[in-house]
């Protein structure tokens, strides 16, 4: 900022200088890039080690040798045959999937049904699905379990699936939605001739895709890496899940073998972080949903 | 207002399979677990004996139940306290405007993808006593040998420790979200009345944060109690002695390993009123303050 006779120091400029040091809020960008990546390091370290050990033997890592080894694909093939971890990563796969679009659809014409219609008892219902927030699995842990066992679930992928699929996220994610899309298009559907499901292919679905993106990341996830109720109900050969698996790797009575440990953990976790890569952007939007119970 | 379809039956259609879920696997068996926290169930066999609030007193006469309550308030308070100081701490001295926040975005979030078992057995495999680096490096620096497989401290300082690091990005993010949509008037007009860098924070930036603040601590909160049962069972189960027996795990242990069903209905009762209330704080708080967004 060039000075000037106090005679032309206007209110602008003063808002100007003003705002100049006001942008340099609490510390200069350099430090603030030095403290990010300090953060940065610390939050990756561990899992960047843990991918260097993948590919160590043990007298390597006993070294704390920093350069790879080329143990990585010995690691992952012991780690892979120990556990049977093909077939748990396939269950794993198939239920993150399966209650992620389960959960998408009810959420969708829970949704719209919220939405587009009056019906008696509407508030009611809302409440009763809003209240699933207040309900963790814990609460409710032994009367469901009991009931899995009365329908024959246990050891089933019904059992791993079915339980999961209301979601008030979703619905609450998808109602927001809908309520800003400008009335005048059901108006002129309605004009038209269209009934409600017409409506809700041609006009709602194609307007929710960014929230089924959303939603499938988050449920994805959620999914993937659940742990006490596959531990309860699905641990057998046939339905067991990866996060179990990785239970069953350490669970040794000598000392545990990091190297194949961390190989089974490492490849445990990229299916879910290539659902993040692919989908977040999908996120930056809505942020608070980051978090599903 | 959204333009309404005069249809009678489907919306009731649409909602059920929400519905029938919700009842069937939220609703029904929440209140299952209710009443079974009146009875004494014969472990084998179905004889249910009605014992009124036996099971409850029961509860807080048990040193076992009361270890566990301190063991998750010690594990929630660090998780909470450590975990969104440290957070607020980074996020506010790297709150700039430059540019590169994206990419520190994308290279904070990814823990999120990653379980609470995962998150644990990193860090298992960080902190082991003679193989890991992070114990080794602690031992070469301040000769304190690190053990959290035989001593208590040290087994809840670890679980704390994963499990704070899991949430960090995430809490940072969210830090720098709210941070960046702060009114920048009232920063500058604090500036030019000659408020510091100090002042300004504590009086200005900390307040109007609280919406933000508060989100965090509910979400961590609910993390530290209901979502890190998998940390915690893939490492050190609840030991040594029961230095880790967070509520959770107690649950799962009297529930499905002692078969102590009515007993175990009385912990989900307890967890139940504790979520109930953090919900009910959330839904208080929300309505009655402004979001400064």
């Amino acid at each position: 900022m060039s000075t000037s006779t106090p005679a032309l120091t206007n209110p602008i400029h003063t808002r100007a200088s003003t705002w100049g040091r006001v942008r340099k809020r609490f510390l200069n960008p350099a430090l603030a890039h030095g403290i990010m990546l300090v953060t940065v390091f610390f939050i990756m370290f561990p899992v960047l080690y843990a991918l260097l050990l993948a590919t160590q033997t043990p007298q390597e890592y006993y070294r704390l040798q920093l350069i790879p080894g080329n143990q990585l694909l010995v690691n992952a093939q012991q780690a892979w045959n120990q556990v049977n971890l093909g077939r748990l990563l396939l269950n794993t796969t198939y239920i993150a999937v399966v209650v992620a679009l389960g959960k998408i659809a009810l959420s969708i014409i829970g949704a719209f049904a919220f939405v587009y219609f009056d019906f008696k008892g509407k508030t009611f219902f809302f409440l009763m699905i809003l209240i699933t927030h207040m309900l963790p699995l814990p609460v409710r842990i032994v009367p469901t379990f009991e009931l899995i066992d009365a329908l024959g679930w246990i050891n089933t992928f019904n059992g791993l699936t079915i339980p999961f699929f209301a979601s008030a996220t979703g619905i609450l994610l998808f109602r927001q939605l809908y309520q800003t899309i400008p009335p005048a298009l059901a108006d002129a559907a309605r004009i038209d001739g269209a009934g409600p499901l017409q409506f809700l292919w041609a006009i709602v679905l194609p307007i929710s895709r960014t929230n089924v993106a959303a939603l499938f990341l988050i449920e994805f996830i959620y999914m993937w890496n659940q742990y006490l109720w596959p531990l309860l109900i699905a641990n057998a050969d046939r339905t067991r899940v990866v996060q179990i698996g990785l239970k069953q790797l350490v669970a040794t009575e000598a000392a545990v073998e990091w190297h194949y440990v961390m190989a089974g953990t490492i490849i445990a976790a990229i299916p879910p972080l290539i659902v993040l890569v692919i989908l977040q952007r999908s996120l930056i939007e809505g942020m608070s949903l980051y978090e599903e119970k | 207002m959204q333009t309404r379809f005069p249809n009678r039956f489907l919306p009731y259609l649409l909602l059920a399979p929400s519905v029938i879920v919700v009842l069937i696997f939220f609703v029904i068996p929440s209140v299952q677990s209710l009443y079974l926290s009146f009875y004494r169930v014969a472990p084998l066999g179905n004889r249910k004996i009605f014992v009124g609030m036996q099971n409850f007193t029961r509860l807080f006469e048990d040193p076992g139940y009361l270890n566990s309550i301190s063991v998750s308030v010690k594990f929630a308070g660090f998780v909470v306290l450590v975990g969104l100081a440290a957070s607020l701490g980074v996020a506010v001295v790297a709150n700039q405007r430059y540019r590169g926040f994206g990419v520190y975005r994308t290279m904070l979030i990814w823990p999120y993808a990653l379980s609470p078992a995962i998150a644990g057995l990193i860090w298992a495999m960080m902190m082991d006593p003679s193989f890991g680096i992070a114990a080794r490096f602690l031992r070469q620096l301040t000769g304190m040998r690190f053990s959290y497989l035989t001593n208590s401290t040290h087994a809840l300082l670890f679980v704390a420790i994963a499990a704070t690091w899991k949430m960090m990005g995430y809490n940072i993010i969210f830090f720098l979200a709210g941070l960046q949509g702060l009114p920048q008037e009232l920063l500058e007009a604090a500036a030019i009345d000659g408020a510091n860098a100090w002042k300004r924070f504590w009086r200005i930036a900390f307040p109007l944060l609280s919406p933000t603040t508060f989100f965090l601590f509910i979400m961590n909160t609910l993390y530290a109690f209901f979502q890190v049962f998998g940390l915690i069972h893939i490492t050190t189960e609840g030991g040594p002695g029961r230095a880790t027996d967070i509520l959770v795990f107690k649950l799962y242990r009297d529930g499905f390993v002692g078969m102590n069903t009515g007993f175990a209905s009385a912990q989900s009762i307890v967890l139940l009123i504790m979520v109930a209330a953090l919900t009910i704080a959330q839904f208080h708080y929300v309505g009655s303050k402004v979001f400064y967004r």
